[in-house]
């Protein structure tokens, strides 16, 4: 018996995601990269398929990976931004989203700026939710991309020591990348500034290094997550040569790192702020490979969400069997 | 289980089959140097590999082989879940554009995956011509689609499926019948 990697409708988020579930998540992705290297950077497999990207928060790298994915799997897009939308007239979320239900969609990809939104929306409409964002709770496919990314350049995800640096309080892309990472048997480290770390962040089972030194050493991976400027104008910390200084990933602190190290970071950089440009266009830094990896994993995330429930499995599997 | 299963060709069958097949393919090609085989993911690309041996100890160079998973270009793939897991495409260096193209499955029953297989292809490139090749033909077509080579006819009794076992993924070359979604 096949373990059970069906996703089900929606993708919230990784928390509640089995090993097996993110596994094959990560193996189509694999095999979706490819397509990207096409002459012709398409296949019909989600043709007729309707999806909406709602943005109700600027993003432009992760709706213009989304929608670069659902073009290669031939699906029709619309896009709705806050900015023009009927959101800024008051519309509710449910109201929003039954009217774009009322058109007849399948998915709706949405980032939001409270959490626990994408669940809200997932509960009450038919159509298949991927959150790409929601407030400071997950953004699954960002951590998705990352482990990928990671399991490329070391070959397994199994015992690496992933550090994430920078932002932990406020950063959604840490406890998503948290919970896959540890799922998936990873060692995971957070390095940053206490007052940017939750209180009670060792109870989400990672090591916490509160000097960015200790964490180089004892990390196979960094992700250096971006710090948001309001957060210097909320007094979290008292200026960004500060945290440069005390955080910031130098070329010194790289080099002085005793193995090889990969460097990771979700973009967008504030260079010369969490990390200096020799390290973010350096040796170590697989920034770009990130963004190339989105594409994939959002590509296989809406492959595996699309259609289809579990039990017709089986049948399936012996009708597709030969032809 | 296993004495559910019943074997219809063994390793020396399957050999003299595929033998046959690399022969009738040289024939039916203009030249070798043209040839692409492309097998059908997943044990198509064995088979693929194995016709590219024989092949190459009659005519002294070996057919390029790539691989095709046509799971994204499946009729069914809406009806059916969860998603099948995609294998790897990887066509022969240098493109099939004007090149002889023979696709290579192990067994020809629908028509569904040749269908399938010539849609993605035709997103590749534009062969001069695609030849369709099977290990074993059992009939039951949907769709007017017929392979040029077949290395064997064989009945499919009511509730069985035939199985093709390769080395690299079932440890023994043969064919089998089984019993349906054993």
């Amino acid at each position: 018996m096949p373990p059970n990697t069906a996703l089900g409708k929606d993708l919230v988020g990784l928390e509640s995601l089995t090993a097996d579930q993110l596994r094959a998540i990560l193996d189509t992705a694999e095999a979706f990269k490819e397509i990207s290297e096409r002459q012709i950077k398409k296949v019909p497999v989600l043709r007729g398929k309707t999806i909406v990207n709602a943005f109700f928060e600027p993003s432009t790298r992760t709706r213009v990976s989304f929608e670069f994915a659902e073009k290669r799997l031939s699906a029709d897009t619309v896009n709705i931004a806050s900015s023009g939308s009927s959101v800024v007239k008051g519309e509710t979320l449910v109201d929003t989203a039954r009217n774009l239900e009322a058109m007849r969609i399948d998915m709706v990809v949405m980032r939001h700026g409270s959490s626990g939104s994408a669940q809200f929306l997932a509960e009450r409409i038919p159509s298949n939710v991927i959150n790409a964002g929601d407030g400071r709770h997950e953004h699954p496919t960002q951590a998705l991309l990352d482990m990928l990314t990671i399991r490329d350049h070391v070959g397994r995800l199994e015992g690496v020591k992933v550090c994430i640096v920078g932002d932990i309080l406020h950063s959604r892309v840490a406890r998503s990348n948290i919970f896959g990472l540890r799922t998936l048997g990873a060692e995971v480290g957070v390095c940053g500034p206490r007052t940017l770390l939750p209180a009670a962040i060792e109870e989400m089972g990672v090591k916490v290094f509160a000097r960015i030194e200790e964490a180089i050493e004892w990390a196979d991976v960094l992700n250096v997550l971006r710090l948001q400027l309001e957060r210097m104008q909320a007094g979290y910390v008292p200026s960004l040569r500060e945290y440069n200084r005390v955080f910031g990933l130098t070329r010194e602190r790289v080099q002085a790192a005793p193995g090889e190290l990969l460097v990771l970071h979700p973009g967008p950089m504030n260079r010369g702020v969490e990390i200096d440009s020799d390290v973010a266009d350096g040796p170590q830094s697989v920034i770009l490979d990130q963004v190339t990896n989105g594409v994939a994993v959002r590509m296989a995330v809406l492959y595996l969400l699309a259609g289809g429930e579990p039990e017709k499995a089986e049948a399936a599997k012996v009708d597709g069997a030969h032809g | 289980m296993a004495s559910d299963r019943q074997q219809l060709l063994d390793e020396r069958a399957v050999e003299r089959a595929l033998a046959r097949m690399a022969r009738e393919i040289i024939e039916k090609s203009v030249s070798t140097e043209a040839l692409s085989l492309v097998g059908i993911h997943r044990r198509g690309v064995q088979l693929a590999h194995r016709i590219a041996d024989e092949i190459s100890k009659a005519e002294d160079h070996r057919p390029v082989v790539g691989s095709l998973d046509i799971t994204l270009y499946r009729d069914d793939l809406m009806a059916i879940g969860p998603r099948p897991v995609v294998g790897e495409t990887r066509l022969p260096e240098g493109g099939i554009d004007d090149r002889v193209v023979v696709i290579i499955d192990d067994v020809a029953f629908t028509g569904r995956t040749a269908r399938a297989a010539m849609d993605e292809l035709a997103d590749f490139g534009r062969p001069r011509r695609i030849l369709l090749c099977v290990l074993v033909d059992r009939g039951g077509r949907e769709l007017p689609i017929q392979p040029d080579i077949v290395g064997r006819h064989l009945d499919v009794p009511e509730g069985m499926t035939i199985d093709v076992l390769v080395p690299e993924l079932d440890g023994r070359l043969a064919v089998e019948l089984a019993p349906q979604g054993g």
